[in-house]
This record gives C-alpha cells, sequence and structure tokens, in this order.
C-alpha cells in the first residue's frame, strides 16, 4: 500500500457483491440441509408424528423461507460480511463510549470448543464445574477492580444492568417501606441514554442534571434535585465526553444523605482500571461492559453482558442464583435474602463471560494497569492533535486532560463550510474508517466521539488522523466531494424517506412485497 | 509494563520508545500526569489481587482448556435436559458466519460501512417473519424473557392498561424475568390451567378478565412441552374484552405447528436458541417480538427494526433504521423503554439457520423431534411407575411423572447420571402438582438409542 496524498490514507475501496436478498437466491426444489430419517422402530412404534396434531393447530402450508442451495446460502452470507466493516478490518477508534478494543482470538477458539458450548444450564452442578469456577473467579476479579463486594454475571448488556439497579434500588426500597414514595431517579445527560430510559422502564421519574461550563454535572443541580423521593443516582465517570468528574464522591455524599442509592455505569471503566475504583466513590452498584472493558466481540450488537457489582448491604438484592465456593466445589447459591428475583433466564451470556475471563487471565494485574494507562495515552495523544486541525475542537475546561475518549465538535467546521457531522463520517468510510456522531441529543453540536483504546498502534492513530485532516482539507476545498460520499462503500446514498411513513416502510421481505409489489422487488431484473 | 520487560502482544504502545515520543508530542513527561484530574482520595494505591498475565497464548490455552476440561458436556453423555435452552443441531454454516470477523468484530457502523449486518439481520427479521406469518418482527432482544417483558409493555402502551394476565404454564424462570422487568408499572396475575392437559383454564380466563386488562400472555407450547388446542377461542375471548392476545412460542416447533398470528395472537414473542445457536451453559439467547404491521404497534417496539429501501443507483438495496425516533438512543426516557446492544449475532446466525432449513427442511426437523418425542413419551409411559403427566399434544418436551416409583426425581437423576444419562429437569419444588416430576426434551439430536438406554436404566431403578 502507498499512500496518497502524501499521507497515510488507503486507496480503500469495499467489496461490493450487489448481493440479492435472500428470498430473491429461491428455486423450488433446492435444499440447504437434510434431517436424518428417525429409526425405523419409531416409525413403526409412533407412525408419521404429524398426523395426531390437533387440527386447529396445524399449520397447512409450509412457511414460505426461501429454497437455496448450501453453498450458495454460504456465497450470500459470506458476502455480506465482507460488505461489512468489522473491527478486526478498520482502526476501530471512531465509535466513542463503546470501546472497540482488540478481541483476542484465541478467546474465541477457546469459546467455541464443546466444553463451553455444549453444556446445559440444568445439569447438575458436579458436570459444570469449569462453567462455574469461570464464573466464580471473574465475580472475585470484578470485586478486585471494583472494590465491590459481589457480582452478578446475569445482565445481558450495559442497558440491562441498568435495568436490573433500577430493580435492585426498588426492592430496597420496598424492603424499607419506601418504594411508592421513592420515584424519582437522577442521571446526567452524559450518562448513556439508557441511564435515564431503563430507570424510566422500572417505572422512575428521571431528572437529567446537564454541565456546567466546564463539562462537570453541576453539584448544584443536584443538591437542588435530591429530596425523600430520591430513589438513586445513576451516572458514569469519566462521562462520555471523556471528562474526570473530581467531585464524584460529593455526588455520591448528597444522595446518601437523603436516603439515595448510587449506581455507577462504568461503560468508561477502560482508561481507569486499577487507578480509581468504585469503592472510593462511595458508590453502592457498580457493573462493568464485558463487550467493551473487557474484550468481549460486540457481534454486531450482541451477545453482550453487564456484571452487576454491589457492596455487602446491596448484594442482598442482587438476581439468583449467583456463584460460591465452598473450597472443595462451585455451587449455583440462591441463598440471597432479598433478590430481585431474576434478571434473565438462566446465568448469563456464557460465552461473554468466558471470553472476558480468558482476557484478564492473559493481562493479569500489572496489565490491565498498562492498558488503561496506554488507552489513556492514546486518547491524549489523539486529543492533541485532532484539537489542532482547524475546525475541530472539544468544548469544555474543565480538567485539562481527558480520560479514555473525548467529545469533539465540528461546530467551526459546520460554520465555515456547510459539511456537517455526518457528512464526515460518510467521507471517513470512502477510507475504511468509521466515525460515529454520538449519542442525542446533540448538546455538543455537530458531535464525535472518539476512544482509541490501548489496541492501535501510532503508526494506526496517525493513519486515522490523517483521515480526518484529509476530510477536513476537503470540505474546504471540495465540500461536494464530501456531501456526496460516500464514494467507495457497498452502496450509494440511501432513500431514508421511507424508513418514517408506515405506508412505506417494509420490516420484513412479505411486508415490501405487499406495500411496493413483486415488480418492484424485480428491478433488478 | 506487563509481563516482565516484554510488551504486552495486545498493547502495542507499550514499547518504551513509542511511548516516550507520544508524550513528549503531548507535551509531557509521565503517564501518570494524565490521570492528575483524579483527586488522590479516589485514587487506587493498591495491589489488585489477579493472577499474573498469561501474556503467552500456548499457557492461556492449556490453562483455560484445563478449567474447561471438568465440564462434562451433552454430547460426551445423553442429554434430556431442555426448559428454555435446547440441544438442537446446529449447521456447520451457522458458525462459518458468525464466526467471520466482519460480522464478529462489528457493532455500531453506518448502513453504508455495515451494509453487511444491516441486510443480514433485515433478512433475519423477514425470515423469521415468514415463519410467523408476520410482517414486523424486531432485531434481537437478550431473550425470550425480555421479549415477552416488552410485548406485555407494549400491550399496556396501546391499551392504555396496567393489568397482564399469564397463563401459569409459562417457565416459572421467565417469570421472574417478567415481574423484575414489569413490575410495578404492570400488575401481574396467573391464569391456572386445566390439571389434566395444562390448557388454559377458560373458566379462571374469564373471570380475570376486567376492563383493567391489557394482554393475556401464554405459552405455547407452554412449558411442559403440550400444545394448547384452544389458541382462537382464547383469542376471541380476550379480544371481546378489548385486550390483547400475547403468545411466547418455540419457534423451530412452527415447521408443522400454526404460528400464534394465525389463531389470533397480536404480539408474538419467544426465542431464537432454538434455530442455530449452541447451548452455552443457556447464555447463546436471543428474543424475537413479531407483530402486524400497523403504526400502532410498531411504534411501541423498543427495539431496532430493520427496514429495506432503494439507493439512487437503480437496483441496489440499501438499509437503515425504521421509525427511529420511537427508541431511547433518540430520545432516552422518552423513548419506548430502552435499546442497547442485544443479541444481533445470534439473530444472523437464526438467519443463515433458517436458509439453510427452508420450507422443507424444518418440517423434516419437526417431524423428527415430534416422532422421537412421541416414542420416548410411549417407552416411558410402560415402566412400572412412570407416567405421562398431562394428556395432550406434546412438542419437543414433556413431564414425566416419577410419583409412582416411590423414589425422588432427584435420587432417580443421580442414579442416571452415574450411568452418562442427563435427566429431565426436577420440577418437583415448583408447586405441589408437581411433586415427583421431571421435565424432558427430546430432540432431532436425540437417537433411539438414547432413549432406549433412559428406559433401560429406569427400568431398572424403578
Amino acid at each position: 500500500m502507498k499512500p496518497q496524498h502524501g499521507s497515510r490514507l488507503r486507496n480503500f475501496h469495499q467489496a461490493k457483491w450487489d448481493e440479492e436478498v435472500i428470498f430473491e437466491l429461491s428455486n423450488p426444489g433446492e435444499r440447504g440441509i437434510h434431517y436424518p430419517q428417525v429409526e425405523r422402530a419409531i416409525s413403526d412404534a409412533v407412525g408419521d408424528g404429524v398426523s395426531e396434531i390437533p387440527a386447529s393447530m396445524r399449520r397447512e402450508s409450509p412457511p414460505a423461507l426461501p429454497e437455496v442451495g448450501q453453498m450458495r446460502v454460504l456465497k450470500h452470507f459470506l458476502r455480506l460480511s465482507q460488505q461489512n466493516l468489522g473491527a478486526d478490518l478498520n482502526i476501530d477508534v471512531g465509535q466513542g463510549t463503546c470501546t472497540i478494543k482488540y478481541s483476542p482470538k484465541i478467546n474465541e477458539k477457546i469459546a467455541g470448543s464443546a466444553k463451553a458450548r455444549d453444556i446445559h444450564p440444568h445439569q447438575d452442578e458436579s458436570t459444570v464445574q469449569g462453567a462455574l469456577r469461570i464464573m466464580y473467579e471473574l465475580d472475585l476479579f470484578f470485586r478486585e477492580i471494583s472494590g465491590m463486594d459481589r457480582f452478578s454475571l446475569q445482565p445481558s448488556s450495559g442497558s440491562h444492568a441498568i435495568l436490573t439497579m433500577a430493580a435492585v434500588i426498588h426492592k430496597y426500597h420496598e424492603v424499607r417501606g419506601e418504594a411508592d414514595t421513592r420515584d424519582e431517579l437522577i442521571t446526567t445527560i452524559f450518562s448513556h441514554p439508557s441511564d435515564a430510559a431503563a430507570a424510566a422502564a422500572k417505572g422512575y421519574r428521571i431528572t437529567t442534571l446537564y454541565p456546567d461550563e466546564q463539562g462537570m454535572p453541576d453539584l448544584e443541580a443536584l443538591k437542588a434535585a435530591v429530596s425523600e423521593r430520591t430513589a438513586g443516582l445513576f451516572i458514569t465517570n469519566p462521562e462520555d465526553i471523556g471528562i474526570f468528574n473530581p467531585h464524584i464522591a460529593e455526588f455520591t455524599r448528597v444522595v446518601h444523605e437523603v436516603g439515595g442509592v448510587c449506581g455507577y455505569d462504568q461503560a468508561n471503566a477502560n482508561g481507569i482500571m486499577g487507578i480509581t475504583r468504585a469503592r472510593e466513590a462511595d458508590f453502592d452498584l457498580c457493573f462493568f461492559n464485558l463487550h467493551k472493558t473487557f474484550s468481549a466481540p460486540h457481534g454486531c450488537g450482541g451477545p453482550a453482558s453487564g456484571a452487576l457489582g454491589a457492596t455487602k448491604e446491596m448484594a442482598d438484592y442482587l438476581p439468583v442464583p449467583l456463584v460460591g465456593f465452598d473450597g472443595g466445589k462451585y455451587y449455583l447459591d440462591y441463598d440471597v435474602p432479598h433478590t430481585i428475583g431474576k434478571a434473565r433466564t438462566f446465568y448469563g451470556a456464557f460465552p461473554v463471560i468466558l471470553k472476558a475471563y480468558a482476557w484478564i487471565m492473559s493481562m493479569g494485574a500489572e496489565g490491565l494497569k498498562e492498558a488503561a494507562r496506554i488507552a489513556v495515552l492514546n486518547n491524549n495523544y489523539l486529543f492533541k492533535h485532532i484539537t489542532e486541525i482547524a475546525g475541530a475542537t472539544s468544548p469544555y475546561k474543565g480538567g485539562k486532560r481527558r480520560i479514555e475518549q473525548v467529545r469533539y465538535s465540528w461546530e467551526e467546521l459546520y460554520n465555515e463550510t456547510g459539511v456537517d457531522t455526518h457528512d464526515v463520517t460518510l467521507r471517513l468510510a470512502d477510507f475504511g474508517f468509521h466515525l460515529w456522531q454520538s449519542h442525542h441529543p446533540f448538546v455538543v453540536p455537530q458531535p464525535f466521539t472518539i476512544e482509541p483504546t490501548e489496541s492501535y498502534s501510532k503508526e494506526e492513530l496517525d493513519e486515522y488522523l490523517d483521515g480526518l485532516r484529509h476530510v477536513v482539507h476537503e470540505a474546504r476545498t471540495e465540500p461536494d466531494t464530501v456531501k456526496r460520499a460516500p464514494h467507495n462503500s457497498v452502496v450509494h446514498k440511501i432513500d431514508e424517506s421511507v424508513y418514517d411513513d408506515p405506508d412505506k416502510w417494509a420490516i420484513t421481505w412479505r411486508a415490501y412485497l405487499k406495500k411496493h409489489g413483486r415488480e418492484a422487488a424485480k428491478i433488478r431484473g | 509494563m506487563a509481563a516482565g520487560d516484554r510488551v504486552h502482544p495486545y498493547i502495542p504502545n507499550s514499547v518504551p520508545d513509542v511511548k516516550a515520543k507520544m508524550l513528549a508530542e503531548i507535551g509531557i513527561d509521565d503517564i501518570d500526569t494524565l490521570y492528575e484530574d483524579i483527586p488522590e482520595s479516589l485514587r487506587f494505591r493498591g495491589e489488585l489481587n489477579i493472577p499474573e498475565g498469561i501474556t503467552s497464548e500456548l499457557e492461556l490455552e492449556r490453562h483455560m482448556t484445563d478449567v474447561l476440561s471438568v465440564n462434562r458436556t451433552c454430547s460426551e453423555n445423553i442429554s434430556f435436559l431442555g426448559g428454555g435452552c435446547y440441544r438442537h443441531y446446529v449447521p456447520a454454516i451457522c458458525d462459518e458466519i458468525t464466526g467471520r470477523a466482519e460480522f464478529l468484530t462489528a457493532y455500531a457502523g453506518e448502513p453504508y460501512e455495515d451494509h453487511g449486518r444491516f441486510q443480514a439481520l433485515f433478512e433475519y427479521q423477514s425470515l423469521m417473519g415468514e415463519l410467523l406469518e408476520t410482517d414486523v418482527v424486531n432485531v434481537p432482544t437478550y431473550d425470550w424473557g425480555q421479549a415477552a417483558s416488552t410485548s406485555i409493555r407494549m400491550s399496556g402502551r396501546i391499551t392504555d392498561r396496567d393489568v397482564i394476565l399469564i397463563g401459569d404454564t409459562i417457565s416459572p424462570d421467565r417469570l421472574q424475568v417478567i415481574r423484575t422487568y414489569c413490575e410495578p408499572v404492570m400488575k401481574i396475575e396467573l391464569v391456572q390451567h386445566a390439571p389434566e392437559t395444562a390448557a388454559l383454564d377458560l373458566e379462571d380466563l374469564d373471570k380475570r378478565l376486567t376492563s383493567s386488562v391489557a394482554a393475556l400472555y401464554c405459552e405455547n407450547p407452554t412449558y411442559f412441552g403440550t400444545v394448547e388446542e384452544h389458541g382462537q377461542v382464547i383469542a376471541d375471548t380476550v379480544h371481546s374484552n378489548g385486550s390483547l392476545f400475547v403468545v411466547g412460542v418455540d419457534p423451530v416447533s412452527l415447521g408443522v405447528i400454526k404460528p400464534p398470528s394465525q389463531y389470533g395472537a397480536d404480539i408474538t414473542c419467544g426465542d431464537i436458541q432454538s434455530l442455530g445457536n449452541h447451548q452455552y451453559f443457556g447464555g447463546a439467547l436471543g428474543g424475537f417480538i413479531a407483530t402486524r404491521d400497523e403504526k400502532k404497534y410498531v411504534m411501541e417496539y423498543p427495539s431496532r427494526l430493520f427496514g429495506i429501501s432503494k439507493t439512487e443507483r437503480e437496483g441496489e438495496w440499501g438499509f437503515g433504521d425504521v421509525a427511529y425516533e420511537r427508541t431511547s438512543f433518540a430520545v432516552r426516557e422518552q423513548g419506548k423503554e430502552f435499546i442497547g446492544t442485544a443479541a444481533a449475532l445470534y439473530g444472523i446466525s437464526s438467519a443463515v439457520y433458517l436458509s439453510l432449513l427452508g420450507p422443507q427442511g424444518i418440517r423434516e426437523l419437526d417431524q423428527n423431534i415430534l416422532q422421537k418425542s412421541q416414542y420416548a413419551m410411549k417407552r416411558l409411559a410402560g415402566v412400572d411407575g412412570v407416567a405421562i403427566k398431562f394428556d395432550a399434544f406434546h412438542f419437543k418436551e414433556f413431564v414425566v411423572d416419577f410419583t409412582g416409583t416411590g423414589k425422588a426425581v432427584q435420587e432417580i437423576n443421580d442414579a442416571l447420571l452415574e450411568q452418562g444419562i442427563f435427566g429431565g429437569k426436577d420440577l418437583s419444588r415448583l408447586s405441589a402438582e408437581l411433586e415427583g416430576c421431571a421435565l424432558y426434551a427430546v430432540t432431532e439430536v436425540t437417537t433411539q438409542e438414547d432413549i432406549d438406554r433412559l428406559v433401560e436404566a429406569l427400568e431398572v431403578l424403578s
């Protein structure tokens, strides 16, 4: 590869197969897989098995699934995969708040073994001691990293851990006879949308704190918001803008004083492992995203895991079962006095749990801390260089430094050139880069958030910087090139008007055929 | 630096010269300076009690293999376990596709960079739509528990009512998940079942149908594997009260069993673990929700819904988010419940699975499951003191009543385990009715020999 424009940029083009929708590949009679006929003794004993289906419950015609030969199915999905930009292929620093780090292949290999895949949750505990050991030891590791006293690995994601925290808090107040009166939950605008939304789903009224001019959530606003109606506080730190709130212990103190419970959303833990913990800031609950900080891959949006930690007092409310160890064997522990019950069927997303465990084993205490330190170094390196790009700024002066990510703004670029943050993200795709805008609402105008983690080399960070510089240069010299992007992607500008129109949106192929007609589907000849 | 003086393979910029160069460009001497905003009172100055990193991949694999080696798998033994996690055959291509780095390590790219992800999940929705005969299916949720919970919450919003009736033949775990998710916003009441057949008790349903009832949720097949015959009657009864009918279903049954939308269900939900995903200790779950294509339903989904569109280039498909503004990503707590990372990769696996099976494959599969489970029920019923608990048509699972043997289920299961058989899940503690009972599952992976060995073992025991 030789860079163009005297930079490190690649002459990139994404694979484009012009691949059909799977239903367009159907040829009646083709088969993708066979199942065996049952043994003769079975059919002799019970007949065809289907005749006795009650008439009211019998499916008369088979589902209209496509009929496609095996190799063509394989090819179809392989082509779709090639039309997708996974983190293994790009310099995936552009998805701030999501900690897209290297997911080691050895962990995939281990998770793919029959010893992991082929075990059932209701097996006798004596037959799943390896799985239980992994869960138990991972709990111990998380206790170290957080300072908390016990972890449940049941929640299925960060958002689910937030919902589970809300359930724990509800139960806690219920036990005290205060569930009905404590109906307010406080969060901040730079905490994940789910800190507000999942708490609201549990029935809480939400108060959202906004930042002061330093970017810190407003302590005075918190003091004004708390009362005997306060159930709790859900907050990140560093917040999604990458600034560490040094007054965090003051926040938890204020909430504790009115009898509230403090839950720490640790989605942003990657820069602070071994540096500062939930315990020191006096949180009652916290959670880690195993698919972020602890390296499990993101899988196009899951499976995921949100390991939920609690102080000794709050551990009495965690979902069951937890995993215990009696010195000889590991066991499922249902002895949780005020348990909320269950957050998820069975015990958690075991493949994700397994990969996080393997990753921590490969890092050790020192490696975890080194990962955090280098993630912060990488971030501040990008911070330094991105804020030197004319047109890019980073709001808020509070704290000279940033931890593991930074929220930036293209506002100046937009005002000068009319190129907005969405245009920039699409143009960057032409060079094999991903850039995410940020969570809504856009408190920071024309936002983008970058989190480089520890995984990418300086050279790769420099290449990404060149991408940003190049697009900014284009915005000034040939803005139409940016505005018409992407040019080297799988597809061209998509007609997005249909997505909000009930008469036109099509969420399945059958709906598409109904709304747009079979003729429209044949447009591809 | 981790691992003595060696740079960790996952942390390239630990190279001292690189680090020094980057620090110099930032204008500081030490990484510690970057943490200067964290006050000393919040700093952790202790040592993490975590073992030294196994930085050699060879040794890491050895360690992990060693830890896992004590697990005894379902393939090394004979397993009759089900109850929400099943040992179905996973075609090789499912693993091939979900192992592709482009899918495995992708997350949240734009429809332009991640065209493949959007198309694959649109196809997942579409394939499920054919199986379920519904025009709307969501991108996967965490599991059936969440899918049922959200279906219930959607019912509450659509009807503006707050009581949910739940058929008590629901999975007990799932009921707990629903309570965690739905209470106190929704109030839950259980509807009884007929003791002989496990069918929903229509009289009890009638009694409970008040003007506050948003919906009836029930599962078909039930947790006990019985198939409810009166779906349409139940739907009509519920609808006449202005309530919705929500049905949880094991989608793998729908090659031969009528999908709930065809007997009056307004919302269908369930789990896709059965469709091309491994057991993973119950860890590879994914939920689906399916409805008609009506605005009042679509706008109540919290989930991502991927739609198909065209591009400026003739003949090119494009994909994207339908009605994004309803989500919490767009409007935080003003959105419908919440959305985040869930189980997309399992949706892709299920898309591959359904594409491979096609209309004939899924019927063959279901026939195989029915024949084997009927054979198992028949043989078990012939063992002294052993009976099949419910008199109904079953799919894949059935409750075995061991009370006639005079032995506790745990005692029987311990003896079976000694012979390499994982007996059915003990239901004794679930209710008085199920004392001495166990839930057995038979799938296409089960062989006649497996069933015969179980029967022989029980004949000796009983």
